[in-house]
């Protein structure tokens, strides 16, 4: 009884959240559905049930912008989850608690500084007439910021500080007796992180990187601003027709390539949500 | 259990985060024409209103005048607004003064009956013809001085500025290169080295219409046609090939910093590039590509559901008369009424002294030709120069 009590009591907690989401993520969802499900003939302006849209987003250019924009950003979520993983421990083993603190604010920071003052600048340090651009040519001379390895370079610049944020707390929390504990009872290094320390990082490592997937995925100023569309992402091109100068008409295409982006991030949290529940249920027992 | 209503409030948060950032919108109803009888929403001309001197006390019963998406820095509209308001006490309102044709037509559509809702737009060709069925069919006092191919035959859209596809360039920063002059140019392979990684446009083609027109020009001086733009997509991958194609945005402070030399652009963005850098000490020349001659046209058109039809009407007047396509020209930007004007000896002498020479004349794209133009643009560009 005192049970049945107590998970009403949290479901009655959440319940006008829960009205709210409906409101603020269902509702959006359903409009981008039914306007992505429908057509509009150019000659009639008649407006028709239609899979048109939805497969127009599954071919061509379409479908190259929605790999392109999942092979970047899973490329520069893993770059930024292992940098940043890396970065996070040796902060965290540091001593001085105000190098911490001013990381932690830096990283905040950082974190959010992208769109088109990041991409400028980059412009004015590795782009053309760049400071750094003779340097840059020499180490690397095929290198021409405007393409995909030129993003791959810049994303990692705010999605870093973002998995140092997201994993700091928890390397704070891998207690140096620990080590010791397992030190003591004939444990190598490699053993202690494959049996304590790995585990204990894993829930908050996978949501860094579901993090950083998500911020790189959705990302565009940036990239607009340093390839001007030659590199085709799904976020470029749902501008390009919703709010564009050049293409008309096709505001219903937009919405199916937004349907395809709820997708793939609902295919990620599917991978995501039993991973952590997995590493989560370690913790707990 | 709880931790699936963590999860919830999780969710929620975002949300919140979200939505945090979407506008409220203005709630009142459309103001009333006071003071007159005339419901200026369905004249069709000023004479057929009562005239202009019953449009003007109308305007200034309403009072004010929504405008989208006009940068003041553009084509001299700073200039013209502050003029406006100045001449008739009418205030005006620009909303999102850096968003796009697209964005226009979205805010017609969905702020139909507001008091917020533009009252008349300035968009591209594109983005006129397909939506006739938004704007208000009205006819300005000087109607017969714009050519037919820049106007719709009901009044629906009518060209008011526009111009042609010029190259612009720091001499200085392509040393010991000549300045390009035409396409052509930009492909000579003994500046090359010279142009590398130096050549920009206004962005990306299938979003910036100054970009998706430098394309076509390219296309016009590759042997491709006003039905043809292949030829301009393989150019620019060739330039990219040639490593002298830089995908960044050009703007002022672009060409200040070096970052892009040279720009393919509108010849009003450029001359404006040109002469607000002079103060910087830098020399930017502007040449229209003898090659590839494109020119376009930007449109004027007034919501049907213009909170402030006689203001919007009034608007109109305004930048057609000579007065208001002189102060386009002040802009570098070529005023459609020009032919007109020059006949009738109303040019501003100086502003016009201030436009690239261009010699010959140009064909203007059909409404089909620019869809097939875009359709193989958005298909061919990012395979292209991938």
């Amino acid at each position: 009884m005192i049970r049945f009590g107590k998970k009403l009591g949290a479901w009655g907690a959440v319940l006008p959240l829960l009205g709210y989401c409906a409101i603020a993520l269902g509702l959006p969802i359903w409009a981008l559905l039914w306007e992505g499900l429908h057509a509009t003939d150019p000659v009639t302006q008649q407006t028709s049930v239609s899979l048109s849209n939805l497969t127009a987003s599954w071919h061509g250019i379409y479908l190259t912008g929605l790999l392109d924009s999942l092979r970047l950003s899973l490329l520069s979520a893993v770059i930024s989850a292992i940098l940043g993983l890396v970065a996070a421990y040796a902060i965290a083993q540091s001593r001085g608690r105000i190098l911490k603190q001013a990381i932690l604010t830096a990283s905040g920071v950082l974190a959010n500084f992208g769109g088109i003052p990041l991409a400028f600048c980059f412009i004015a340090t590795i782009g053309t007439g760049g400071v750094f651009q003779s340097w840059i040519q020499h180490v690397w001379p095929s290198f021409q910021l405007g393409t995909f390895s030129g993003i791959e370079v810049v994303y990692p610049y705010f999605l870093l500080p973002l998995m140092v944020l997201t994993t700091l707390p928890a390397l704070d929390g891998l207690r140096t007796q620990w080590k010791e504990a397992s030190a003591n009872l004939g444990g190598s290094a490699w053993q202690y992180w494959r049996h304590v320390g790995g585990p204990l990082l894993l829930p908050s490592a996978l949501g860094g990187f579901v993090l950083c997937f998500g911020s790189a995925f959705a990302a565009y100023a940036t990239a607009q601003a340093l390839t001007s569309g030659s590199v085709p992402l799904v976020t470029m091109q749902i501008n390009a027709v919703l709010s564009g100068n050049v293409i008309a008409n096709q505001n219903n295409l937009g919405m199916a390539l937004a349907v395809n982006t709820i997708v793939i991030c609902g295919l990620m949290m599917a991978v995501y949500l039993p991973l952590r529940k997995r590493s989560a249920k370690w913790l707990e027992s | 259990m709880h931790r699936t209503a963590k999860l919830a409030c999780a969710a929620a948060a975002v949300a919140l985060a979200a939505t945090a950032c979407s506008s409220s919108k203005g709630s009142s109803a459309g103001d009333s024409a006071a003071g007159s009888k005339t419901d200026w929403s369905k004249a069709t001309s000023a004479t057929a209103g009562g005239g202009m001197d019953a449009l003007v006390a109308a305007a200034k019963a309403e009072g004010s005048l929504n405008l989208i998406t006009i940068p003041a820095t553009w084509a001299n509209y700073g200039t013209i607004m502050k003029d406006f308001q100045a001449k008739y006490g009418i205030k005006i309102t620009d909303a999102n003064p850096n968003g796009s044709s697209g964005d226009e037509i979205t805010a017609l559509q969905h702020d139909k009956g507001l008091s917020s809702a533009p009252d008349v737009v300035d968009v591209g060709n594109s983005h006129a013809v397909p939506y006739t069925s938004l704007f208000a069919d009205y006819k300005v006092s000087t109607w017969s001085d714009i050519p037919a191919d820049l106007k719709d035959s009901n009044g629906a859209w009518y060209g008011d500025y526009g111009g042609y596809i010029s190259i612009a360039c720091d001499a200085a920063k392509v040393a010991p290169a000549p300045c390009p002059k035409t396409f052509a140019d930009l492909l000579n392979p003994a500046y090359t080295a010279d142009y590398k990684g130096k050549v920009a446009m206004s962005g990306n083609p299938t979003t910036a219409n100054a970009a998706f027109s430098a394309v076509w020009a390219a296309a016009l001086a590759n042997g491709g046609s006003l039905s043809n733009i292949q030829p301009g997509i393989q150019y620019f991958a060739k330039l990219k090939a040639n490593g002298e194609y830089n995908p960044v945005t050009d703007t002022e402070s672009t060409i200040q910093s070096g970052a892009t030399p040279i720009t393919i652009d509108w010849e009003f963005n450029n001359s404006q590039f040109a002469s607000d850098l002079k103060a910087k000490g830098i020399d930017l020349t502007v040449s229209i590509p003898s090659d590839g001659h494109y020119s376009a046209f930007y449109d004027q058109a007034v919501n049907k559901y213009a909170p402030h039809p006689a203001a919007a009407r009034l608007w109109e007047e305004y930048l057609y008369s000579t007065v208001g396509q002189n102060d386009f020209m002040g802009g570098f930007a070529r005023p459609s009424e020009f032919t007109a004007m020059q006949s009738a000896g109303t040019l501003d002498a100086t502003a016009e002294k201030n436009l690239p020479t261009v010699t010959g004349t140009v064909a203007i794209p059909t409404s089909a030709e620019q869809n097939a133009a875009q359709a193989a643009l958005t298909s061919g560009w990012a395979t292209a120069l991938g």
